[in-house]
């Protein structure tokens, strides 16, 4: 594979398999923080180099479509989260497109870019979006749902900016670098 | 090790699974879109009965669920007991009255109105959450998402769903395989190590996972583009079930109960039924 964008149907095969890998990590693979009921998600991670390679497109979609069939099986729909991990995956997706991941490079500059990126996408998906659908869609109460929002973007960040950041670099190490060949 | 079944569906012939895919869809998200918006008690506790009485047609097995309905059950609790910790007087705010059942402790009081209102929260997760799994257990995977392309979806996405679906049981399994080599190979993520420690180290079970689902990805798209996945506008599903008449009658008794949950929003002049005025 060439390191120029990935195909219309890559990139939706992408989106089916990476929606598959998000349940299975979703489901099997949080690990509890200590406080009761919450746990940090690997699934984010895996989502921010998703959108990193496949695009805010793909992102967006990945998330969703995940976290649907991980609530489908689980206890329901819960409208507002689906859509917010939706939003996630667009935002890590729209840093992607300021890094140069699928051609190798993952700068200390890099990483102080993404991990800037992943803590405003997650407050915005987390802390803005999810309490806020949650009070229109479910009428709760606002100091609830934003107390909510509020520990998982900040669980989401820290577990994105050191298993994301992870993940990327070692990604980046698999890929050939362009112009990395040099005449003898 | 692994489930040997993760999607729930299970194969029966009761009226539930009769119907197609596209209408237990539309049914899914039409019911659960009014039933998540309205807080008219009488409509909840009407669809709340519907949806069970819907649930006990399906004839789900007890032994597939169990496991499903005590996490549902711990989880509906605990976010009734966080609202009530977050807003212990939030009914008093919704429904503009107080009556004061019990005085507690500090700001913890006991009214009706609070009551009432986390009563209607929790008949709402026992109206949806039947709907949900009803939806799971009775819908084959690989028709949903010609069902997903029937209700408008265009079918490149409605395709990426059933790859989804395809391949949860694969990836698991590899998943497993995964963990218990790392494990042979004396990765500890138990309790016993630092917070820190295992988040670090899940990376060495993702990793592997990530590339492996790298390389599936490749194999599939390219297979699919080798069969032309994508030439035209449209595509037919092999398993397409075409709309009979029941499936009519059963979309109709939905488009029923959702306009009766509407004409109630407008009875109520809002979306909540008050008493207590």
């Amino acid at each position: 594979m060439n390191n120029n964008k990935p195909s219309s149907i890559t990139t939706l095969v992408a989106v089916g398999i990476g929606a598959a890998v998000f349940f299975v990590l979703g489901r099997f693979l949080s690990i509890p923080s200590g406080v009761p009921n919450t746990s940090f998600e690997t699934t984010y991670p895996f989502l921010a180099l998703m959108s990193i390679v496949f695009g805010p497109v793909a992102g967006a979609l990945i998330g969703l479509i995940g976290h649907a069939i991980k609530d489908l099986l689980t206890y329901g729909l819960w409208w507002s989260w689906v859509l917010s991990s939706g939003v996630t995956g667009f935002g890590y997706g729209l840093i992607g497109k300021r890094l140069r991941v699928r051609s190798g490079e993952f700068s200390k500059k890099d990483i102080v870019v993404f991990n800037v990126g992943q803590v405003v996408t997650n407050l915005v998906a987390w802390a803005v979006v999810a309490p806020v659908l949650d009070i229109l869609i479910y009428s709760e109460p606002a100091n609830k749902v934003f107390f909510q929002g509020i520990v998982s973007a900040g669980m989401n960040s820290v577990a994105v900016g050191v298993l994301g950041t992870l993940l990327i670099a070692a990604y980046t190490k698999t890929r050939t670098k362009t112009a990395s060949l040099s005449k003898e | 090790m692994s489930p040997a079944n993760t999607f729930g569906y299970v194969a029966n012939d009761t009226v539930i699974h009769r119907l197609s895919g596209s209408t237990k869809l539309i049914a899914f998200i039409a019911l659960s879109l009014i039933v998540m918006t309205s807080y008219d008690t009488r409509f909840l506790i009407g669809v709340m009965i519907f949806s069970l009485y819907l649930f006990y047609l399906a004839q789900i097995p007890w032994k597939n669920i169990r496991i499903l309905i005590y996490f549902v059950l711990a989880f509906s609790v605990l976010n009734l007991l966080t609202i009530y910790l977050f807003e212990p007087e939030y009914g008093v705010q919704l429904y503009e009255s107080r009556t004061v059942l019990a005085e507690g402790i500090g700001r913890y009081t006991l009214t009706a109105e609070q009551l009432f209102y986390e009563l209607n929260v929790a008949i709402k997760y026992f109206s949806t959450i039947p709907l949900a799994l009803i939806f799971v257990f009775t819908t084959d995977p690989s028709e949903f998402a010609s069902s997903l392309n029937r209700i408008g979806v265009s079918y490149r996405i409605s395709y990426a769903v059933s790859l989804a679906l395809r391949y949860i049981p694969d990836i698991q399994d590899s998943f497993f395989e995964i963990r218990q080599a790392q494990q042979a190979r004396g990765l500890e993520m138990s309790r016993k190590t630092s917070l820190v420690n295992r988040i670090t180290r899940s990376a060495q079970i993702i990793m592997p996972l990530i590339f492996n689902s790298l390389n599936r990805i490749e194999v599939v798209s390219q297979a699919m583009e080798l069969r032309r996945f994508g030439r035209n506008k449209n595509r037919t599903w092999y398993r397409y079930r075409p709309f009979a008449s029941k499936d009519i009658a059963a979309l109709a008794l939905v488009v029923g109960i959702v306009l009766i949950g509407m004409y109630l929003f407008y009875v109520n002049g809002g979306r909540f039924y008050n008493p207590f005025q």
